[in-house]
C-alpha cells in the first residue's frame, strides 16, 4: 500500500510528461526527444524562481509553466517546422540534436553538478492507517490531478482543443477546412511543454536535486508511458504516467532496485509486441 | 480439377462483411474477368486471394500440375511462391529503384545462390546474377522497357508504370495472375494495345488470368467468363454476352449503360 | 562479366589498398603519433558499426535505435576471451566470437521486435538495449558497474584495416546481391515486397542480425583498444552517436557513412580543446545539417569511385 502511494506520486510526473509526448506525438508524429530535457529546464527555472526571487511554489510553477511553453514553441518553429516534410529520422535525429543541445547549453551555463533544491513546502507527514503520506506527495498529486483536469477542458471544450484533436486525425484535411495548423501544433507544444514545466518543479521538489542530465531517464520512462496507454491519447498517457510509476516503485520496494528500469523497458516489448497501439488505443491497417 | 477454386469465402471487418460467402472457380488457361461498382469488395477479394488479409472464413485452393492445397490465410510470401502473383490498383512499385531492379526482386525467390555467396560474390553469384538480368530484360522486352532498364520507377510515365508492374509479377512465374484495374488511367489506345498483350502473356506463359476492370471494352473483349461482385456477394458469373443481358447486373450498375461497351 | 570482379569492386579494392599504405606510412614516420591512432581506432570502429547500422536503417528501412547493445555484447565477449587467452589468436577468436554472440542475440532480438514499425521499432530497440545495459551492469562476469580493466590490446592498424575493409567489401557485396536488394525493396514498399515472393520477416531479422554481427566487432575492437569496458559506455547515447554517423552520411550510402565516420572523428578531436562546448557544437551542428541537408550528405547515393578514376563503364556494365 506504501509503494502504491509512492508510485502514485512518481506515476502523476510521469503521466504529467507523457502528456507532452503524447500530444505532439498526436499532431505530428515525432518522437520529441526533448521533452524530457524541457522538463530539466522547467526544474531549473523553479530552482531559480524559489532561490532568487524568493518565490513560494505556486508562483515558482506557473512561472516555470510559461517559460518552458515558450521554449516549447520557440523550439518547434525553430527546429521542426523547417523539417514538417522531410523524412521521419530526419526529424528524429533533429530531435536528438535538440535535445543534445539543451543538455549541454544547460550544463554550460549552470555548471554539470547536482543542485539540492530549496525547500519551500513545510514537509509533514500524515499517518494513514500504515501508510505514510507526506506534504509533497500530496501536492504531486493534486497538482497532477487539477492539470489533468485543465488538459481534458482544453482539449474537449475549446475551440483549440477541436483543432488539436482535427489536426491529429488529419492535417490536411484540417487544413482544408480552414484550422490554422501551424497555430495549432506551436498550441500543442506549448500546453505540452508548460506540462512538462510544472513537472519539472514537482521533481524538484520531490527528489529534493536537479541536474542538467535529469531529463533523460525520466523522458525515455514518460515515453515509455505513453506508448503504455496508447500513443496519441491523453488519457491513455495518464493511465501510462500511473501505471508505469507504481511499477517502478513496487519493482524496487519489493525486488531488485538494479533491476526496476530494465523491467520498465521488459513491459515496453511486451506491450508493443502484444498490442502496439497500447492499452486504450485500435489497431489500424495500411489500406492496399 | 480447376486451377484456383474459392469456396465460401467470406471477410468481415468489424460489423462490415466486405465479401460474405463468395464462389469461384478458375480453369487451367482461362482469363475472367472481375467487375462491381466502386466498393463491391473486388480489391477485398484479390487482397483474400494473394494473403494480404485473412480471410474470415472460406477455403482457397490452388490446384498446379495435380498438385492441390489450401492457401487460405497464408502469408502473401508464400502464395506467391506457390504460384499467384498480382499488380496493385494503385501501383506499388520500388519507386527508387530502377526498372531492371523492380524485376530482379520479384526474381528473388527462385534464386539460386545463398547468403554465403551473396557476401562472396563467388562464381556462381556472378553466373546466376547474369541469368537474372538476361531473364529481366526478356520480360522488360515484352513492355518496350528495355532501354529504360537503369531508370528509377518512379521516373516512367504512368502507363508504363502499369506495364512494369505486371513484368514485375511476371517475373514470380507465376500460373496465375491477377491483375488490379490494369487499364486505370490509360487511353484508348494504350488500353487496346494493353488488351492485345494481355491475351499474348496468357499465351507466352500459358497463364490463367483474373482481372479486375472498370474498362468494360477491354473486359467485353478480352474474358472468356466473368464475375460480378456487389455488396460484397457473387451475383452473377458467366460469358460476356450472358452477363451482358443479366438482369441482377445491369440493376446492380443501375445508370450505366453495360450494352454500350 | 565473367571475372570474378567486377570494375567497382576492383576500383574499392585498390582505395582500400592505397589507404593502406599511406597511413601505415604516416604512422612509421610518427606522423600519426599515438594520440591520434587513438582517433584512427574509433574511426576505424564507427565506420565499422555505421556501415552495419546502414544496412539495417539505411538499407531495409528499419529503424534501430539499440545499436549500442550489440556493440556492448561483442566487447564484453572479445574482453573475457582475450583476457583468459591473451594472444593474437585469443584477440581473433575473442573478436569472431564477440561477432557470432551478437549476431545471435540480434535475431533473438529481431524475431519478436521486428514486427514493429517505424517509431515502434525505434523504441523497442532502445528498450532492449538499455536491458542489456542493465543486465551487463547486473553481472559478475561483466564485473558490474566497475566494469572489466586490463584488457589486453591488440588492436594496431593492419587489424584495424582489415576489420573495416572487411566490413565495407561484404556489406557492399550483400547490398549487390539478390538477397540485398530483398532488404532494400522491404524499405521501399514491404506489402509489395511480401506479394512480389520476399519473406519480409525473415529479411528484416538477416539484416539485423547482420548489422548485430558487425557491431559485435566494432565492440571487440573497441574492447581491446581502450583496455576498459563499463555498461555505461554502451548507453543511449552511443546508439545515437552511430545512427548520427548514418543519418548524416546519408541513408542507404556506405561511402555516406564512411565520410561522415571520418568527418566526426576529425571534428571531435579538434573540438577536444573546448570541453565545455564541444558537445554544444556537435548538437547545433547535428540540428543544422537536419534542417538544410535532411537527406544527409551523400543522400542514397554512393561516391563513385569509376568516375574518380575516369574509368569508362559501358551502359551495360553499369547494372552492378
Amino acid at each position: 500500500m506504501q509503494q502504491i502511494v509512492n508510485g502514485i506520486s512518481l506515476g502523476s510526473i510521469y503521466a504529467l510528461i507523457a502528456l507532452g509526448y503524447t500530444m505532439v506525438y498526436g499532431i505530428i508524429k515525432l518522437i520529441n526527444f526533448a521533452h524530457g530535457d524541457i522538463y530539466m529546464i522547467g526544474a531549473y527555472i523553479g530552482y531559480a524562481a524559489i532561490t532568487f526571487a524568493h518565490l513560494g511554489f505556486f508562483p515558482a510553477m506557473v512561472i516555470s509553466m510559461i517559460a518552458c511553453g515558450l521554449l516549447g514553441v520557440i523550439t518547434e518553429k525553430v527546429a521542426y517546422k523547417p523539417l514538417r516534410n522531410a523524412s521521419r529520422i530526419a526529424v528524429l535525429i533533429t530531435a536528438i540534436g535538440v535535445s543534445l543541445l539543451m543538455e549541454y547549453v544547460m550544463m554550460f551555463f549552470v555548471s554539470p553538478d547536482v543542485r539540492s533544491y530549496p525547500a519551500v513546502l513545510n514537509n509533514k507527514v500524515f499517518h494513514i492507517g500504515n501508510v505514510i503520506v507526506n506534504t509533497q506527495q500530496i501536492y504531486i498529486i493534486v497538482t497532477a490531478i487539477v492539470l489533468m483536469v485543465v488538459l481534458q477542458f482544453i482539449v474537449h471544450k475549446t475551440k483549440v482543443g477541436k483543432a488539436m484533436r482535427a489536426v491529429s486525425i488529419d492535417k490536411d484535411a484540417a487544413e482544408l477546412m480552414g484550422i490554422k495548423v501551424d497555430q495549432t501544433i506551436s498550441y500543442t507544444f506549448a500546453i505540452g511543454s508548460a506540462m512538462a514545466g510544472a513537472a519539472g518543479v514537482l521533481v524538484g521538489l520531490y527528489y529534493n536535486s536537479i541536474d542538467p542530465l535529469m531529463g533523460i531517464m525520466p523522458g525515455l520512462k514518460a515515453f515509455v508511458a505513453a506508448v503504455f496507454g496508447g500513443i496519441g491519447i491523453i488519457p491513455g498517457a495518464m493511465l501510462g504516467g500511473l501505471s508505469i510509476g507504481v511499477i517502478e516503485t513496487m519493482v524496487s520496494g519489493y525486488g531488485s532496485s538494479l533491476f526496476k528500469d530494465a523491467v520498465v523497458f521488459a513491459i515496453l516489448i511486451l506491450i508493443l509486441i502484444l498490442k502496439p497501439a497500447g492499452i486504450l488505443g485500435k489497431n489500424t491497417r495500411e489500406k492496399v | 480439377m480447376p486451377l484456383l477454386s474459392v469456396e465460401k469465402l467470406t471477410k468481415s471487418f468489424g460489423g462490415l462483411t466486405a465479401v460474405s460467402n463468395v464462389n469461384m472457380e478458375i480453369q487451367e488457361g482461362e482469363l475472367v474477368g472481375l467487375i462491381g461498382p466502386n466498393g463491391a469488395g473486388k480489391t477485398t477479394l484479390f487482397n483474400l486471394l494473394t494473403g494480404v488479409y485473412e480471410p474470415t472464413k472460406g477455403t482457397v485452393t490452388l490446384d498446379i500440375k495435380g498438385h492441390s492445397r489450401e492457401i487460405q490465410g497464408r502469408k502473401p510470401y508464400n502464395i506467391t511462391k506457390e504460384g499467384v502473383a498480382r499488380t496493385f490498383q494503385n501501383i506499388r512499385l520500388f519507386k527508387d529503384l530502377t526498372v531492371l531492379d523492380n524485376v530482379r526482386i520479384a526474381m528473388h525467390q527462385n534464386i539460386r545462390y545463398q547468403m554465403f555467396e551473396a557476401f562472396f560474390h563467388t562464381f556462381g553469384y556472378h553466373k546466376e546474377e547474369k541469368r537474372l538480368i538476361e531473364e529481366a530484360e526478356s520480360l522488360l522486352e515484352i513492355f518496350n522497357l528495355t532501354h529504360k532498364k537503369m531508370e528509377l520507377a518512379k521516373n516512367l510515365p504512368y502507363g508504363e508504370q502499369r506495364h512494369l508492374e505486371i513484368a514485375r509479377a511476371l517475373a514470380t512465374k507465376p500460373s496465375l495472375l491477377l491483375l488490379d484495374e490494369p487499364a486505370a488511367g490509360m487511353n484508348p489506345n494504350e488500353t487496346a494495345e494493353l488488351t492485345d498483350t494481355i491475351a499474348w502473356l496468357r499465351e507466352k506463359f500459358n497463364l490463367s488470368i483474373l482481372l479486375i476492370e472498370h474498362d468494360m471494352s477491354l473486359v467485353m473483349k478480352v474474358c472468356e467468363r466473368i464475375y460480378v461482385l456487389d455488396y460484397g456477394m457473387m451475383i452473377a458469373n458467366g460469358t460476356p454476352e450472358e452477363i451482358r443481358s443479366n438482369k441482377r447486373v445491369i440493376e446492380a450498375y443501375l445508370g450505366e449503360d453495360v450494352n454500350n461497351a | 562479366m565473367k571475372k570474378m570482379l567486377s570494375k567497382n569492386t576492383f576500383i574499392t579494392l585498390i582505395c582500400l589498398g592505397v589507404s593502406f599504405g599511406l597511413i601505415q606510412l604516416l604512422i612509421s614516420q610518427n606522423i600519426i603519433n599515438a594520440y591520434y591512432q587513438v582517433t584512427l581506432a574509433l574511426i576505424c570502429i564507427n565506420i565499422i558499426m555505421a556501415v552495419g547500422l546502414n544496412l539495417v536503417t539505411g538499407f531495409t528501412g528499419q529503424f534501430s535505435l539499440g545499436h549500442a547493445g550489440f556493440m556492448s555484447i561483442g566487447a564484453y565477449t572479445c574482453a573475457i576471451v582475450t583476457t583468459s587467452m591473451p594472444t593474437t589468436t585469443g584477440f581473433l577468436l575473442g573478436t569472431f566470437a564477440g561477432a557470432i554472440m551478437a549476431a545471435i542475440f540480434g535475431i533473438l532480438i529481431g524475431i519478436p521486435t521486428l514486427r514493429l514499425r517505424g517509431d515502434y521499432l525505434a523504441i523497442a530497440t532502445l528498450g532492449m538495449a538499455e536491458i542489456i545495459r542493465i543486465i551487463f551492469l547486473n553481472m559478475k562476469i561483466t564485473g558490474g558497474a566497475a566494469g572489466l580493466n586490463g584488457i589486453p590490446k591488440f588492436t594496431n592498424w593492419p587489424w584495424l584495416w582489415f576489420f573495416t575493409a572487411g566490413t565495407i567489401l561484404l556489406v557492399n557485396n550483400f547490398i549487390h546481391s539478390s538477397h540485398g536488394r530483398a532488404c532494400i525493396s522491404i524499405r521501399e514498399d514491404e506489402i509489395a515486397a511480401e506479394s512480389m515472393g520476399i519473406n519480409t520477416t525473415k529479411y528484416k531479422v538477416m539484416a539485423f542480425a547482420i548489422g548485430a554481427f558487425f557491431a559485435g566487432i566494432g565492440g571487440a575492437l573497441y574492447a581491446s583498444t581502450f583496455f576498459i569496458l563499463k555498461p555505461n559506455m554502451f548507453g543511449f547515447l552511443k546508439s545515437i552517436d552511430i545512427l548520427v554517423i548514418v543519418v548524416l552520411g546519408g541513408m542507404g550510402s556506405i561511402t555516406g557513412s564512411v565520410i561522415a565516420a571520418i568527418l566526426l572523428a576529425v571534428l571531435t578531436t579538434y573540438l577536444q580543446a573546448f570541453t565545455a562546448l564541444r558537445m554544444i557544437i556537435y548538437a547545433a551542428l547535428l540540428v543544422v545539417v537536419m534542417i538544410f541537408r535532411p537527406q544527409g550528405l551523400m543522400a542514397s547515393k554512393e561516391l563513385d569511385f569509376t568516375k574518380f578514376f575516369r574509368i569508362k563503364t559501358k551502359d551495360g556494365e553499369k547494372v552492378e
